[in-house]
């Protein structure tokens, strides 16, 4: 019975979602302000009943409630607690439901900072909203209900896949899905600019914030999913160009270009059709990306769920939508048009190569992402496209674009060249090179000539990142919040950057077969394989080896891999076990039982790998810095400047979000 | 420079970029793209000598061969009509079994055996590549053992 009052509330949901769009896109087209107040209402009431269907669902795990189809396929009442919850998203069905809660609270945060808009763009975005809402929730009713009975009920249910039982799993597809599903308010306060043809620039300054936030969400989903591929499908690959992980790599990219290219729309009000065509993409491919994982038209590790019929009913959506906002940009996007003139060597050029070469790598990705699905429906055959092709395609765009990085932080808007930041910057380059030939020759000896290259660039944006900073403090200025976090997120960038460049060309791997007391050598450190014993878990049985670290002699680590068999679905996983460290991770994890008494391992050495997650972290970071302390300075702002009583006519003039 | 000269500046400026970006991936697409092939069409000549490409078809069951404490081990992959020896040295992925889809990176050496550098079998049990749940369900029309083996999936 409960459970059926899940499934009403979605579709009440459903029926809210229609109005919001409804009273939102008709109030101000047929100029009736008073329909705009049922807006709101809508909204708030669309989220309070998708949250009733969400927690109707994680009643029905956590009481392992095995009538309800979904809970069956994805639940067993041997599963911890705490896996039942996170079997909420385990699938494709809950996903839906989550991808639908975080839009909901997306549209909620709006909601809650449209005084700060004009009214009637304000219904108008959030009519936007709710007609993706809408899309979202027919789809989730028609061809995915979480809320489906199974009759008769099984005893117990089929389990959770093995390797989703982590934490790690509890927190990534949330934010990742906070992230893409973020890029829905930019989309959606890009087509209400383009509904209203608005002259001005003050929608640029209004997405500003809400972009950074889903980009800063998307950075952290993306660097939490490659973390739990890294440590929890077993073999030490970060990053395996996999469409799944391309999918949401897409939106980031064209985002960060968004990002940039708006900052030029808010500052100078030019690039603005530019601006509006990257917004309306980045979501677009957020969609393409819900497209690719969940229709099951690309082999991929995590298409755990395939079904062609949902694929069409996605494709229809994705037309519907992309081709709508298309349609409108074309139809609005001249009447926008911004016509002034910058300089060669300016903070507007760089940030248009910016733009220009990170389009052009997120298209490297995508042709390599869709060429197998192309090729498949022309009939050319079967193919796949795997590293060989993305690593060097994706190297021509991203190092020119990021060795222009350190030269755009410090551009001048709109006058010719670099002022007196040239000589600074000459330092900082000759320094990082310096140091990057030190590091790359002298600790990390290896003979790529992009290794480098690589760690130049990347200690160069993090010096010139610094170079701002450490000015204004040395002269005793304040330090703005949008500049500070424009540092954090160039030195995150850098970060990341040296983080690759070594990991990608310093990495040891060595699969080898060793009996007990034998060892074999990588680099600097010795592995050696002590034997092992059977182990018993709450859910599984299985093996755990035991395996020496030394270096020199002196004693670095012991790892304890485990090969594991899940009772359930007789599933064998394999949980490598790692000696994390600040520049270097050790990894060992059990392939089998070869005989003789040996067991073939895999054995990895892999340098600054953790660079790659806190580089990302970090430029997360900078992007909330940015959006947090803007606000804050402009509510301070606001205070000091106005005399008190009056700071609340600010409001509804167009500030901030 | 005009305004005017200045937009066509940069407009073959930007093209220019973008045609050498294009021209680059176009070209390490071309080389590192791979095809997939079941044993039949190996059979029938269809791979170019050292071409690399993947493999696709179930192991067979009793083929699975190790020499005793080494990595080294050797299988049969089959599309229950043709057979190409594997063989390879690395760790095997832990749903890789006997009776199983499997799909395998390499190439072939001159006396027909299928050097394997990488072998994939990376999802759950019930799961089967589609490539070669559909190459096996077109065998299965002169292979009943092989219309079961696609039925299963």
């Amino acid at each position: 019975m409960v459970v059926e009052l899940g499934h009403y509330a979605l579709i009440l949901a459903l029926m809210l979602a229609a109005a919001q769009a409804f009273f939102g896109l008709l109030g101000p087209a047929l100029q009736r302000p008073r329909w705009l107040a049922a807006v709101p209402s809508a909204a708030c009431g669309q989220f309070v009943f998708i949250a009733l269907a969400t927690a109707v669902l994680v009643h029905a795990f956590v009481s392992n409630d095995f009538s309800v189809k979904y809970v069956a396929d994805n639940s067993n009442s041997a599963l911890p607690l705490f896996y039942r919850v996170t079997a909420l998203w385990g699938a494709h069905e809950g996903s839906m439901l989550l991808w639908i809660l975080v839009l909901s609270l997306w549209t909620l945060a709006l909601v809650a900072n449209a005084q700060h808009l004009p009214p009637f763009f304000a219904a108008r975005a959030l009519g936007v909203l709710g007609v993706i809402s809408c899309c979202f929730l027919l789809f989730t009713l028609l061809t995915s209900n979480p809320f489906a009975r199974l009759i008769p009920a099984v005893a117990d249910g089929h389990d959770l896949n093995p390797v989703l039982q982590d934490p790690a799993f509890a927190v990534h597809p949330p934010i990742l899905y906070m992230g893409y599903v973020g890029f829905s308010v930019s989309f959606a306060l890009a087509c209400a600019a383009m509904i209203e043809g608005r002259r001005d620039q003050l929608w640029a300054h209004w997405m500003r914030p809400w972009t950074v936030m889903a980009w800063a969400f998307l950075a952290c989903g993306i660097a939490l999913g490659s973390w739990w591929a890294y440590y929890e499908l077993g073999w030490g690959g970060f990053w395996f160009w996999d469409p799944v992980e391309n999918a949401s790599f897409m939106p980031w990219l064209i985002g960060t270009a968004l990002i940039h290219s708006l900052a030029v729309t808010d500052k100078r009000g030019l690039f603005k059709s530019w601006t509006l065509l990257l917004a309306v993409t980045a979501f677009s491919l957020s969609l393409l990306g819900t497209f690719l994982v969940r229709s099951g038209v690309l082999v991929s590790v995590h298409s755990f769920a395939a079904d062609p019929s949902r694929g069409i009913f996605i494709l229809g959506l994705l037309v519907l939508m992309i081709g709508g906002a298309l349609g409108l940009y074309a139809w609005r996007a001249p009447v926008m048009k911004s016509a002034a003139g910058f300089d060669f060597i300016s903070r507007e050029s760089f940030l248009l190569f910016n733009n220009i070469l990170l389009t052009i790598a997120a298209a490297v990705v995508f042709g390599g992402t869709l060429a197998p699905l192309i090729a498949d429906s022309l009939g050319l055959g079967t193919l796949s496209v795997g590293p060989p092709y993305f690593n060097p395609s994706f190297l021509v765009p991203i190092l020119p674009m990021l060795s222009l990085v350190a030269l755009g932080m410090h551009a001048r808007w709109r006058r010719g060249g670099l002022g007196e930041a040239r000589r600074p910057l000459l330092v900082t380059l000759a320094v990082s090179l310096l140091l990057a030939l030190a590091l790359s020759l002298g600790v990390y000896a290896h003979p790529l000539t992009l290794t480098p290259i690589g760690a130049t660039v990347g200690l160069w944006i993090i010096l010139a990142a610094l170079l701002d900073p450490i000015d204004r403090l040395r002269r005793g200025l304040r330090l703005p919040a949008s500049v500070a976090g424009m540092s954090i997120a160039h030195i995150g960038l850098g970060v990341f950057v040296l983080g690759i460049t070594f990991v990608q060309s310093n990495t040891i791997e060595r699969d080898i077969a060793l009996k007990p007391g034998e060892a074999a050598q990588l680099g600097a450190y010795q592995f050696r394989y002590d034997g092992g014993q059977d182990i018993m878990g709450p859910n599984y049985e299985g093996f755990r080896g035991q395996v020496s670290i030394t270096r020199n002699g002196a004693p670095v680590s012991v790892l304890y891999p485990e090969k594991r068999r899940y009772w359930v679905q007789g599933t064998v996983q394999t949980t490598a076990a790692i000696a994390a460290g600040f520049n270097r991770d050790l990894l060992a994890a059990l392939g089998e039982d070869v005989g003789a008494g040996a067991w073939s391992l895999r054995l990895q050495y892999r340098p600054l790998i953790r660079f790659v997650w806190i580089g990302a972290l970090i430029m997360a970071i900078g992007g909330v810095t940015a959006v947090i302390g803007r606000r804050r300075e402009q509510s301070l702002a606001a205070r000091a400047a106005l005399p008190l009583g009056a700071a609340g006519q600010l409001r509804g003039e167009g500030g901030t979000p | 420079m005009t305004p005017r000269r200045r937009r066509l500046f940069w407009v073959l400026g930007i093209l220019a970029g973008v045609g050498i970006a294009g021209a680059l991936a176009l070209r390490a697409f071309q080389q590192n793209v791979m095809f997939y092939f079941d044993p039949s069409r190996i059979a029938a000549g269809e791979v170019k000598p050292g071409q690399r490409f993947r493999l696709g078809g179930m192991v067979e069951q009793g083929s699975l061969a190790r020499t005793p404490g080494s990595l080294e081990v050797r299988f049969v992959v089959t599309d229950f009509r043709h057979e190409v020896p594997v063989r390879y040295a690395n760790v095997l992925p832990d749903l890789f079994r006997e009776g199983a889809g499997v799909v395998a990176h390499g190439r072939l050496d001159a006396s027909g055996t299928f050097i394997a550098d990488e072998v994939l079998a990376k999802h759950d049990e019930k799961y089967m590549p589609p490539e070669v749940a559909r190459s096996l369900k077109q065998n299965s029309a002169s292979s009943p053992a092989a219309a079961a083996a696609g039925e299963g999936h």
